[in-house]
């Protein structure tokens, strides 16, 4: 690969070093985004490696599209991948059983074979220097980008408006849900409110507890902490990071079943009757 | 000295790191993220490329990729997040329906 790589007239050793620290930062986080098992990680490793695409995009004298970079990718698509990631579950890990024998080693195989394939076709290829930055920048790179969407590249940018107003369409109907049962009204709510014999609201978590953070039951005047100041949602994850040894461990340990609780009143867990509600 | 050879070997890597991830990961949503890698690598060979021709039309092309990823994105997570609500999972294992 070395000696394809030709010197140019117009850089310096500077943008060599920076390049080094970024390209190797920036591989590193790609490769573990792919071998991270929890999603959370994996998103987060994917905005670094983002990030440093942006500086380079900025080292090579496009600085609209860094600032794209940042916007559209760092900020709105990992936004909207880590509102997903919230829906779906943060907590949902790879499984580390293959359910197709041999899929790693041989998509390792692939991967290798696509690195060599690439490193020859680029080996081959003749990428020569930078050219030096005559009319592309010459009134600026905003200003040359626009004029060129605006004139040779006016039909594609045209047609891009209908992809994103598709797009927005598409993903409304996709995500959109039939309701299945009628609309509770506010008799229906206060009648089952009633029913369910604990009219008042909800205790707030960590009422006289050591700290008030909303996966720390609050504590009754006996001592004994009370089930219906956490959300069941938190409870059951509680449980679940316990399991694999999380931060969360507390809660679970003070939600122990067999301590007294607070009411003997069934907890509203279920999150469909809870989202009604509001 | 720098060339544009060298954010095209970085894009190479990249791509390929992305194209692993996709094959080995079975989270619906890390094969997204991976995806999304991909198309950065080839974002960045495109402004190098931009960059040795001394042209803005690489960078014009970028620009499009990164439309045209953001719409990708839109729709991909919301057909996840149909198949999470059907089948209570995000793996790419579980879609099964058109099997056998």
């Amino acid at each position: 690969m070395h000696s394809l790589i030709l010197a140019s007239p117009g850089s310096n050793s500077t943008e060599l070093g920076a390049w080094w620290v970024l390209a190797i930062v920036a591989v590193g986080a790609a490769l573990g985004m792919i071998f991270t098992r929890r999603a959370v990680h994996c998103a987060v490793l994917l905005a670094i490696v983002m990030l440093i695409l942006a500086a380079m995009y900025a080292m090579q004298g496009a600085p609209f599209l860094a600032f794209v970079q940042v916007i559209v990718y760092t900020g709105a698509v990992l936004m909207l991948f880590l509102f997903v990631m919230m829906i779906v579950g943060v907590s949902a890990a790879d499984s580390i059983i293959e359910t197709i024998r041999g899929q790693r080693l041989w998509a390792g195989l692939a991967g290798i074979f696509l690195l060599v394939l690439l490193a020859l076709v680029v080996g081959h290829a003749a990428i020569g220097a930078a050219a030096p930055s005559g009319p592309r920048n010459s009134s600026g790179n905003v200003e040359g980008l626009a004029r060129l969407i605006f004139t040779t590249y006016v039909f594609p940018f045209e047609v891009t408006s209908a992809l994103l107003i598709t797009a927005a369409v598409g993903a409304m109907v996709l995500a959109h849900r039939e309701r299945t049962s009628p609309k509770p009204t506010q008799r229906v709510l206060s009648r089952r409110r009633v029913a369910s014999g604990h009219p008042a609201p909800l205790p707030g978590p960590g009422t006289y507890a050591q700290h008030n953070a909303v996966d720390m039951p609050a504590l009754l005047p006996d001592g004994s902490v009370s089930r219906l100041s956490v959300s069941g949602v938190l409870a059951n994850r509680a449980i679940e990071a316990e399991q694999s040894g999380g931060r969360a461990a507390i809660t679970a340990e003070v939600l122990e079943p067999g301590e007294p609780a607070d009411l003997d009143i069934p907890a509203p867990v279920a999150p469909e009757a809870s989202e009604e509600e509001r | 000295m720098i060339s544009p050879a060298h954010y095209v070997a970085l894009a190479v890597v990249l791509f390929v790191i992305g194209g692993v991830g996709v094959l080995i990961r079975r989270n619906a949503l890390v094969v997204f993220m991976s995806v999304e890698l991909m198309l950065n690598a080839v974002n960045l060979s495109f402004i190098a490329f931009a960059r040795m021709h001394g042209h803005l039309d690489g960078q014009v092309i970028a620009f499009f990729v990164m439309v045209v990823a953001a719409a990708e994105v839109v729709v991909g997570l919301a057909i996840l997040t149909s198949i999470f609500r059907a089948r209570k999972s995000a793996s790419v294992d579980d879609a099964n329906l058109l099997k056998n």
